[in-house]
């Protein structure tokens, strides 16, 4: 197997991936959740199911309290409410009229979210997202201080960092379009899942850096992008048992872990399948690509 | 060598033994009763050893105050906060909450007050109790030594029972000792009784004294509740406020005062309420996908790995053991552990970290095997090679941990630490564990 003669084929994968959700991103963003909007958004039982008639009572009963709707949708039992955050004052009164106008009812869940907080919690993601990223890119570096020239360490860091934002853009991007055409909402728990995937990402690829490095120094008589694809095929057996064992154990987790964490755990799979493609076919070859083009660049310098 | 090495292995049994009796339930052995709280209760340690769940995982409430620090001087914004979280937290107690959590944050410039309230779903009631800031005051007509003039503006109401100088006595709710519902003898009715510190007596004393004939007003925070006529002096530090209360009105007036003021206005910023069927609903799914990964796992590694399979299955049996154990131990600390759904998810993929550890390795001894090596030789040198990687990951997923465990909040952090905590054990687990079982096998 030659991954890295092959390397701009593995690129225009990433690419293909890539661009819809991209375009999506520009055309829609993100389907943000209260998480970080603010406002207030709770869940009404009944104990029938839910038509037309109840969701126009219920929003009636909000526009009489003057409390802006942002979407009602019922599921079988179920209501699901989303406003604008509602005042404590204006709760009480709230929840008894609702419960009063259907015997029966219950509301289950009640979150209001101020939006302070919910820049708050936008920020702070971000931040952490970008403080991660810079760390991650020095302690690589540092790590690879030692590795033996041509290689130059700093290329490892930034090469880890590409393959990481890849990553996070696949994820993100997907999102994008799920927020989109099926209403899935980007909450706090999908960043925890971004974030998760951030490790894992940089950890497959640290795996293979690893063995670069090794070889870099034991074998000295082969080409740079040879050495770097003798360690992708070394590690391509470890790499792919490891993402499969993570896949099976979220494939479990999707099918029967419930409807609380369903999205957070297909972001967790594409992340996973996205970070295994991209240490292998993204982060190596862009390592010869940068090895490349520094060798031109010194040759080019030379003639003049 | 040797000996380190049956050291290693005893050491691995002794932690073994430990950690399953720490997480088992409890049994019988003989006709005792054997479980580890039933130690901890026989060392005289009161707070026993359990799982904590989060919210998500068993209903409850979750609320978000911001306190406004405008009345406290600049500098005591902190010490002012921390009296109130006290104040919340004997607050809490009296709401009858079994796992009340209260914690204190700064964000920026805004000072906050995060209480949660596992198994409680009455939100309303849950605010009103925790926010009210509930100041007894007592007043007196005219002129009096130790007393300031109020504006009477903000009390309406005082004037037209004391006159058009109405002052505000030394005594307070702080003098207050304890406070409880009694009925008055001849109707019935509900009222709420007070007694003194021997300092607030004193003062009592001294009031009743100097207003014999006259009225006096009991005020809490804005509103006269009370305002009785002093027939004579009372020095035993007993009063009694009676208005028209409904039962449950005296109730919550009277708890309003046992559990004193608040000495900073806090307004709402944040509230979850997760109903308890719907936390008990995932928390068994989770566990049950939980624990179906696990059987997914072995299943796997004994296919792909055979012998050292098995070796690392027990290895992951061991590192899930003390994981349950650390979360479990942590209850006794201040530092305790909440488990919560993004937690459980932290938890799983930290398996999947200390499973990877043991891949590396084997695939590496594997290799090793195919240039000639005995299998000896190649364990070992499977173990020196695939360490560099193994730990250049982990690091590299311990910042990532910290990172978010600093910036994040709530979720996130729960997340972090329970991955952190899971990396750190599986260097252990996946290491040391395996390669002592794998060179006790060999020899």
């Amino acid at each position: 197997m030659d991954v890295i003669g092959k390397k701009k084929i593995y690129f225009l994968i990433s690419l293909l991936v890539l661009i819809p959700g991209t375009i999506s991103l520009f055309l829609y963003g993100l389907n943000l959740s209260i998480d970080f909007t603010g406002g207030t958004r709770f869940t009404i039982s009944f104990s029938q199911k839910v038509n037309s008639n109840d969701t126009s009572k219920v929003r009636a009963i909000l526009n009489k309290e003057k409390i802006k709707v942002s979407s009602i949708e019922p599921s079988g039992k179920l209501m699901f409410v989303r406003t604008e955050p509602i005042p404590q004052e204006k709760n009480i009164k709230l929840r008894e009229e609702i419960e009063n106008s259907y015997k029966s009812s219950n509301i289950e869940q009640f979150e209001t979210i101020g939006p302070t907080i919910g820049r708050e919690i936008t920020i702070n993601a971000l931040k952490a997202i970008v403080i991660a990223s810079v760390l991650i890119v020095l302690y690589i570096t540092y790590v690879f201080r030692k590795v033996p020239p041509p290689a130059n360490s700093l290329s490892f860091g930034v090469s880890a960092i590409i393959a990481l934002l890849h990553d996070v853009l696949v994820v993100i991007g997907i999102f994008s379009i799920f927020g989109h055409f099926l209403g899935v909402e980007i909450d706090s728990l999908f960043v925890t899942a971004v974030l998760t995937v951030i490790g894992f990402s940089v950890h497959d690829t640290i795996v293979v850096f690893d063995r670069i490095r090794e070889n870099l120094s034991k074998d000295r008589g082969n080409s740079f992008s040879k050495i770097v694809n003798n360690s992708i095929l070394q590690t391509l057996t470890r790499s792919i048992h490891t993402s499969l064992t993570v896949v099976l154990v979220l494939f479990t987790l999707l099918l029967f872990g419930g409807e609380t964490i369903r999205w957070f755990v297909i972001a967790l799979l594409i992340g996973v399948i996205s970070g295994t493609y991209s240490s292998i076919f993204n982060a190596s070859p862009i390592l010869v690509v940068w090895h490349e083009w520094r060798l031109r660049r010194k040759s080019l310098s030379n003639k003049i | 060598m040797k000996n380190n090495q049956t050291f290693l292995l005893f050491l691995i049994f002794a932690l073994g033994l430990l950690t399953l009796f720490i997480n088992a339930p409890e049994f019988k052995l003989g006709k005792y009763k054997v479980g580890p709280n039933i130690i901890l209760q026989k060392l005289h340690i009161e707070k026993p050893l359990i799982f904590r769940e989060g919210l998500d995982l068993q209903g409850g409430v979750s609320l978000t105050f911001k306190a406004d620090t405008k009345s406290v001087l600049k500098g005591n914004e902190t010490a002012a906060l921390e009296s109130a979280k006290e104040i919340i937290e004997r607050r809490v107690n009296l709401f009858g909450v079994s796992e009340p959590l209260v914690q204190t944050s700064k964000v920026g410039e805004d000072y906050r007050i995060i209480v949660e309230l596992p198994g409680v779903t009455d939100v309303n009631s849950a605010i009103s109790l925790i926010g009210s800031t509930a100041q007894l005051s007592f007043w007196e007509r005219g002129a009096s030594l130790s007393a300031e003039t109020a504006s009477t503006s903000a009390y309406p109401g005082l004037a037209a029972v004391l006159g058009a100088q109405p002052l505000k006595t030394s005594l307070s709710g702080s003098d207050l000792q304890k406070s409880s519902i009694t009925f008055d003898q001849k109707t019935g009715q509900p009222q709420v009784q007070l007694k003194f510190s021997s300092i607030g007596a004193k003062k009592f004393a001294d009031i009743t004294k100097r207003n014999v004939g006259k009225p006096v007003a009991i005020v809490l925070d804005q509103e006269i509740i009370s305002n009785p006529t002093v027939n004579e002096p009372i020095l035993t530090g007993d009063a009694v406020i009676s208005g028209s209360f409904t039962q449950e009105a005296a109730k919550a007036l009277s708890t309003q005062l046992n559990a004193g003021a608040l000495p900073l206005p806090l307004g709402i910023l944040e509230q979850h309420v997760v109903g308890p069927t719907l936390g008990i609903d995932s928390l068994k799914k989770s566990l049950f996908a939980g624990i179906l990964g696990f059987v997914v796992i072995v299943i796997f590694m004994v296919a792909l790995y055979g012998r050292r399979g098995v070796v690392a299955s027990i290895a992951l049996t061991l590192y899930t053991l003390f994981n349950l154990s650390i979360f479990k131990l942590s209850s006794l600390t201040p530092f305790g552990i909440t488990l919560t759904l993004a937690g459980i998810a932290g938890f799983i993929l930290s398996i999947g970290m200390a499973v990877d550890a043991n891949i590396l390795i084997f695939e590496r001894i594997k290799e090793e095997i195919k240039k000639g090596k005995s299998s000896e030789i190649a364990t070992d040198e499977g173990f020196k090679r695939a360490w560099t990687s193994i730990r250049d990951s982990n690091v590299s997923t311990l910042i990532t941990c910290f990172i978010l465990y600093n910036f994040g909040t709530g979720v996130v952090r729960g997340f972090a630490l329970v991955l952190a905590i899971g990396v750190l054990v599986s260097m252990f687990s996946a290491i040391t564990v395996t390669r002592t079982i794998l060179r006790y096998i060999s020899h």
